[in-house]
């Protein structure tokens, strides 16, 4: 059996399940009237010109990354948390607290170390309790990450209305951090360096996002700790007569993951709105299963997807300006549509696309 | 208000919050009872609210208005089938992938036909159920006590849909329990090789599950747009196709259980929005978060083990591979 070239099977297959996707939302286009080819230029030139646009959509991407390598790192030891959505709310609160707290003693960046620590800490809390019952109780953790994304909006709705909101308002959202305690946004920074720059949400959060990238690259295929992880998600049995002990491991996987979800709190509440509001988490936590669907779970490849994310997401608010009978909803289309065809349905196109290379390719002597 | 009174008007609209949980949680038993993760039921929910307010808005038909409910929840069925069965794909992905797509083409089409923001106009008269009284409840009322006004309070006075969930608990259980395409559903979902050995496939028992599944997910959907409201907003569903798989594990996948743990759900509910700032002897006012969050903790719980034992089927989410 021969095998495939990685640029084939982890690039242009999963490239080619996006076209597909794509294609199908055009059809959606059209049904409503529009031309497909016009609006995927308007959402192309959306996410990447310079003026605004990628700026914009490395901000997103931030979050896409934090959400998708929640989703990916619980992958690799055979585990689904769809509850990044819960957890990174959960850290929100975490985080406007330390915020809220420590920010008229603390400089920005001492500050800005506490508020990852919380958005970690935060965002493992609310994990820890799914993790538990499926290591130790066997509840399954797709069910119970789901309840606890519903039961995180009801108790972090109560603390954030009880303790963080100021009377006087009807807002729901707590004080805006002091400037003092924020570090530079990165149209300040770089103005600050004699470029020109537009203002966008895009923050420090996008280089500790690269980082965290590379650290679990790391973690993964290069320590003890995610050896065990990939042996209990690859074969859990094999992993028992090896002797590690898998329900520690699962906890430790989930703690990570729900960490990692925590995080794009960090890149939401400290570093972009400088306040928590109320439902920021706006559903990217289920974004970052897509991220690493796409992605295959590998942090490289999550990188990559969180980026395409981004951009479609940045692009479809153009869109909306652009073609007012189509409303930015369609990204939610290609969203489904990307995740149907890049995993749901993976074999639909891959095998076909397979058979195909080997066709096609010389035959080695 | 008197306590009677109180309870009585509390059961009168958990019955009412109750029905797209019931029909959405006897699709989900149909669903995984023979093998199949379901946790799109929330978009076909989404979907066929908006497609059976979007044609009785157009043909001014709710009875129409049903069956595009159905039709477009029965495509949605279908397109989880392909991924789960035919292409032997990861069920949960492939219920995400419906949530989003559901979420999304009820929004885009929805704003481009109707130019609404995304709701469909409002129905009115035909266009929606209306509530029916039931015969004698009036009299009821008045000469048998409490249990005249049970019937004419909490019995009486829906809509023909809410009549209809409690007759698919009884179809439901009737099916999977006393037909031979129940003993055969239950099978695919405990020992699908089993039953491949026996010459039946796996397959077409699966697809067929999923076609009832589509049929009351249809219903459910119909229900929030055509007779709990009065056309579709957009994610009207807000998550109650999940409270009712959540239903469905606290049912321990069984209809009448189920239909249970939907009034329970229900009551909580009624309770969430008749409890804004009510005063509590000894307890004071409760936060209305706590009722929001009650089903999900309860079925955490009960996953847990702690209050008896939820066993899901043996083989769901698992594709079938045929042994050669």
């Amino acid at each position: 059996m021969r095998t495939l070239p990685t640029w084939y099977t982890a690039f242009v297959i999963p490239i080619v399940q996006l076209i597909a996707a794509l294609a199908i939302s055009s059809l959606v286009v059209l049904m409503v009237g529009e031309n497909p080819f016009k609006a995927l230029g308007i959402l192309v030139n959306g996410a990447v010109n310079l003026q605004y646009g990628l700026s914009s959509t490395l901000y997103y991407a931030t979050n896409f990354i934090f959400t998708g390598l929640a989703v990916a790192v619980a992958f690799h030891g055979g585990l689904f948390n769809i509850g990044g959505e819960g957890q990174a709310y959960f850290a929100g609160i975490a985080v406007a607290a330390a915020c809220v707290a420590l920010d008229a003693v603390l400089p920005a960046p001492l500050m800005a170390l506490v508020a990852i620590v919380a958005a970690i800490v935060g965002g493992a809390i609310w994990a820890f309790i799914p993790g538990w019952l499926q290591a130790k109780r066997g509840s399954h953790l797709v069910v119970t990450t789901i309840m606890f994304n519903f039961i995180a909006f009801s108790v972090v709705n109560l603390l954030l209305m009880s303790y963080f909101t100021d009377p006087k308002t009807l807002a729901v959202e707590s004080r805006y951090f002091a400037d003092d305690a924020i570090l530079p946004m990165a149209h300040e920074l770089f103005r600050s360096w004699g470029f020109k720059m537009p203002k966008s949400l895009l923050n420090t959060a996008f280089i500790v996002a690269l980082i965290t990238a590379a650290l679990v690259w790391w973690l993964l295929w290069r320590t003890k700790l995610g050896y065990a992880i990939r042996a209990v998600g690859q074969n859990p049995r094999a992993a028992d007569y090896a002797g590690i002990g898998r329900s520690r491991v699962i906890i430790i996987t989930v703690l990570i993951s729900g960490g990692l979800a925590g995080l794009m709190a960090f890149n939401e509440v400290y570093g972009a709105q400088h306040r928590m509001v109320l439902a920021f988490t706006n559903g990217f936590g289920f974004i970052g299963i897509a991220v690493a669907l796409m992605g295959r779970n590998h942090p490289f490849g999550v990188v990559l997807a969180a980026l395409v994310f981004g951009g479609l997401y940045q692009g479809g608010t153009d869109l909306q300006f652009d073609m007012p009978s189509l409303s930015r909803e369609l990204i939610l289309v290609i969203q489904g549509l990307v995740i149907y065809f890049t995993s749901a349905t993976d074999q639909l196109l891959r095998s076909p696309l397979e058979k195909l290379y080997l066709r096609l390719a010389p035959k080695e002597a | 208000m008197d306590s009677a009174t109180f309870i009585l008007a509390l059961m009168d609209s958990a019955v009412r919050m109750a029905v797209p949980l019931v029909f959405a949680a006897m699709a989900g038993i149909c669903a995984e009872r023979s093998g199949i993760v379901d946790i799109g039921l929330e978009g076909k929910m989404l979907a066929a609210a908006f497609a059976g307010a979007a044609m009785s808005a157009v043909s001014g038909s709710a009875v129409l208005g049903v069956m595009a409910a159905i039709g477009i929840s029965i495509a949605f069925s279908m397109v989880h089938g392909f991924a789960t069965i035919t292409q032997r794909g990861d069920h949960v992905i492939s219920g995400l992938a419906i949530n989003f797509l559901a979420s999304g083409l009820t929004v885009v089409l929805g704003a481009a036909w109707f130019k609404q923001g995304g709701q469909t106009p409002t129905l009115s008269g035909d266009q929606r159920f209306m509530s029916l009284d039931l015969p004698g409840a009036e009299w009821a009322a008045e000469s048998l006590g409490v249990v005249g006004q049970f019937y004419d309070k909490v019995i009486s006075g829906h809509n023909l849909l809410v009549y209809l969930s409690v007759v698919a608990v009884a179809l439901v259980w009737w099916v999977l329990t006393r037909t031979t395409f129940g003993l055969r559903l239950r099978a695919v979902g405990e020992s699908p090789h089993a039953v491949d050995t026996a010459g039946i496939s796996v397959a077409a028992t699966r697809y067929k599950a999923l076609l009832l599944t589509g049929v009351l997910c249809g219903f459910a959907g119909a229900y929030l747009s055509l007779a709990q409201t009065a056309g579709f907003q957009r994610e009207m569903s807000a998550g109650q196709g999940y409270i009712a798989l959540a239903a469905v594990i606290f049912g321990k996948w069984r209809p009448w259980q189920t239909l249970g743990a939907c009034y329970l759900f229900g009551i909580l509910s009624a309770l969430e929005a008749r409890m804004q700032g009510v005063e509590i002897p000894l307890i004071g006012t409760l936060p209305t978060q706590i009722f929001a969050a009650l089903p999900y903790v309860l079925t955490v719980i009960l996953l847990a083990g702690f209050i008896g034992r939820a066993i899901a089927p043996k083989a769901i989410g698992q594709p079938y591979v045929k042994e050669r």
